[in-house]
């Protein structure tokens, strides 16, 4: 790893991490690129900045206010506590006191108060109020993409205040005068054009998954299937574009195939809803968020399938559990025994506890596994019929795949999770700087449980996790082959029989 | 000052209760679209009503958040309910049985309110990253709260004033007739501060109270693979197709 042109965090102890001395300004430089009128236009958005954008700003909150109780709640009752102010892992790592999640909201806050509150009319000063003016309109742009949505903060606010509904909010505000985020908006672009995030057309699809086919017939001797676009099938898998493309998604893809495979039960991924992904959550823009959704059932339809299944990925597990419902259903054609959308760590899972597949540890000896909670599983989704079956069903699959298994320290694991650094999207190179910082709190877990127990890999169940810990380990000094898919695991423990 | 705190009591109280009234009508009226629970949720209406009584009661989430600051308001926020349960003695003509109840613990808990506001304001002081959230209107409204409260100690401990007059000028408010208020700076100045907390109420933070029941966050069942959830907005959407 070449030197990075800022300093990495000191790595110490996460059971007496210190709280940091603030940085003022530590992060002020840091922003994404603007979104150019290419990426802008053809999601509805004005191509760039124009007279009178800051009216339109305003309409636009008073209209998001009106429509969303969760924003009108928490710009009212923050008491400025600063129970959250130590809790975000973007502060923890860059010390920039507008990483706090309350002073983050408050960039926001400070706008609804000046012309939505009494209070802020009469006496601005007094409650912190601030015109809407391009300083302001600078400061969200880039602190608002200092966010990774990643909800933290809402596990310790007394009001279960969640800066993410501030921070999509304030997105979709900058969206519609025109003030987008390139990486989000090119991306949904692509879903759009494409079909999926990694703009992957159909014929490269196939290619792959032929690919990957015939390495596993190599690997195994059993002939694993892919299929995609079958009509008729009993699972449409949606899994994101990620898992067809690097290394350790792949890896995770095989693993599902595999699981398939020896429970004899048919499926098939669909050109159509190539991408389990939804960034219309990131940019919080409902209707974007919808019409992404509709691809799944589209495809759910024209294939007939009876259930709909989703692989590993973080944010797009909790737009499937926790939207997917409200924006695309009823799901009343499909199978009413089963839950939908599942999730393939509850399929999997589901065999295991039934013995419908059997796994030998030992196709992953000498492996001692930790588990990276991804954020958006962690907080605001579910797997299985109980509260907490997110933390419990990743982990006894892991188990029940793995040698040896160990937590990191409490404090950075299940509903305390500390995000990967790159999620809510914001995985994108110019922010490489607020991604190796903000990764620090989980390196910091991550290398304790290394040096004392020996830790060899730690297990993700998000394709943006995955994807930012390869790029990120090598800076602290770790293997990028060290964080894995759950399923990479299942696939190198699951025992194929002959199911023809 | 019979006359003054008349009106000024009549005003601040329909400033406060019409100005709640209308706030807790916007909260309960504007829609939420998306089921947004912070996970692990109850997945019952139960479970979500007991969820929301631990915060309301016991503070659940601060306690993990933060332990020292849970400790000062934990400490003002009891001291603070006991005095004012204690405090419709003034207004009622029968004292009823949980006032007699609370009755001994009147002293104790107007030094616990003053004793937790007095070390939130130290801390909002002296903790570096809770003074940079602090504005002005974060300091005034503890000192109000710290006012009333030492104030209402005085009269409580050191400078009595006359109750039985202050309860016949209350119960006398209630219904519309004028009867002489003791005039004592102490009890003016008490008066005056809560007069001004009532009225800052429906416009300020304060609406954490009322507020915490409407935090989707915290007042969702975890159902949303069971039960279709639409906001009127979002079904209008779907019409549109």
């Amino acid at each position: 790893m070449a030197a990075a042109p800022f300093d990495i965090p000191a790595l110490g102890d996460p059971a007496e991490h210190p709280i940091p001395a603030l940085k003022p300004g530590a992060m002020a430089a840091s922003k994404p690129y603007v979104a150019a009128e290419a990426h802008q236009q053809p999601l509805g958005f004005p191509g760039e900045l124009t007279e009178g954008w800051e009216k339109r700003a305003v309409e636009h909150m008073g209209s998001l206010v009106s429509k969303y109780r969760s924003l009108q709640v928490y710009m009212d009752i923050c008491v400025k506590c600063g129970a959250c102010t130590d809790k975000c892992h973007y502060f923890l790592g860059t010390h920039d006191p507008k990483n706090m999640p309350v002073a983050r909201a408050d960039l926001f806050r400070s706008v609804y108060r000046r012309y939505f509150t009494p209070a802020g009319k009469i006496a601005p000063g007094l409650v912190g109020a601030r015109d809407m003016t391009k300083d302001v309109l600078d400061e969200w742009f880039n602190y608002f993409h200092q966010c990774s949505q990643c909800r933290r903060c809402s596990v310790f606010c007394p009001y279960g205040i969640d800066t993410a509904e501030i921070s999509m909010a304030a997105r979709d505000i900058m969206d519609s005068i025109g003030q987008g985020q390139k990486y989000c908006n090119e991306i949904i672009g692509k879903v759009h054009k494409i079909g999926n995030n990694l703009g992957l057309p159909a014929p490269a699809l196939l290619d792959t998954l032929e690919g990957l086919e015939e390495d596993m017939l190599d690997d195994t001797g059993v002939a694993v299937k892919m299929p995609i676009d079958v009509e008729g099938a009993e699972v449409l898998l949606v899994t994101p574009s990620a898992d067809f493309f690097a290394e350790p998604h792949v890896l995770g893809l095989m693993g599902y195939a595999k699981v398939f495979h020896a429970a004899g039960v048919s499926w098939t991924l669909s050109t159509k809803a190539s991408e389990a992904g939804n960034f219309g959550m990131f940019i919080g823009n409902y209707d974007q968020m919808k019409k992404i959704s509709m691809r799944i059932r589209e495809a759910a339809q024209e294939l007939g399938v009876k259930r709909i299944i989703f692989g590993e990925c973080g944010h797009a597990w909790r737009v499937a559990y926790s939207f997917l419902n409200t924006l695309a259903g009823p799901w009343d054609f499909l199978d009413p025994r089963y839950p939908v959308p599942q999730h393939i760590l509850e399929f999997t899972n589901d065999l295991i506890e039934r013995k419908g597949i059997k796994l030998d540890k030992s196709g992953n000896d000498g492996m001692v596994l930790t588990v990276h909670d991804s954020c958006n599983v962690a907080r605001g989704a579910r797997m299985g019929d109980r509260p907490g079956g997110q933390f419990t069903i990743p982990r006894a699959v892991i188990q029940a795949s793995v040698p040896k298994f160990v937590d990191m320290h409490p404090d950075t694991i299940c509903d305390k999770t500390f995000c990967c650094g790159g999620g809510g999207g914001l995985l994108t190179d110019e922010l490489m700087e607020l991604r190796v910082k903000g990764a620090s709190p989980r390196m910091e877990a991550l290398k304790d449980v290394v040096d004392k127990q020996g830790v060899t890999h730690m297990a993700a169940m998000c394709a943006i996790c995955k994807a930012q810990f390869t790029k990120i380990l090598p800076y602290y000094d770790f293997d990028r082959e060290m964080v894995v898919s759950v399923h990479q695991l299942v696939s190198n423990a699951i025992i194929l029989g002959d199911n023809d | 000052m019979t006359i003054f705190f008349a009106i000024l009591f009549s005003v601040s109280t329909l400033v406060f209760a019409a100005g709640l009234a209308m706030k807790i009508a916007q909260y309960a009226r504007t829609p939420a679209p998306l089921k947004i629970p912070t996970t692990p949720a109850p997945l019952t209406k139960g479970g979500v009503a007991l969820r929301l009584g631990r915060e309301a009661l016991l503070f659940e989430s601060l306690f993990r958040g933060n332990k020292p600051l849970w400790l000062f308001a934990f400490v003002f926020h009891l001291g603070l309910a006991v005095v004012l349960i204690r405090h419709a003695r003034y207004f009622e003509t029968q004292v009823g049985p949980l006032v007699a109840l609370v009755q001994p613990l009147a002293q104790p808990a107007g030094l616990a309110m003053v004793a937790g506001l007095a070390l939130l304001l130290v801390r909002r002081l002296v903790v570096e990253r809770v003074r940079y959230v602090t504005g002005p209107s974060d300091i005034l409204m503890l000192v109000l709260l710290l006012g009333i409260g030492v104030s209402g100690m005085l009269m409580k401990c050191v400078v009595h004033t006359d109750i039985v007059a202050v309860k016949a000028f209350f119960t006398g408010l209630m219904g519309f007739e004028l009867r002489p208020l003791p005039a004592d700076p102490l009890l003016g100045l008490h008066l005056l501060l809560v007069c001004l907390l009532m009225i800052i109420f429906p416009f300020s933070k304060l609406l954490h109270a009322p507020g915490l029941f409407f935090s989707p966050t915290r007042n969702q069942t975890d159902n949303p693979r069971e039960v279709r959830h639409l906001a009127p907005w979002a079904a209008r959407l779907e019409e549109k197709g």
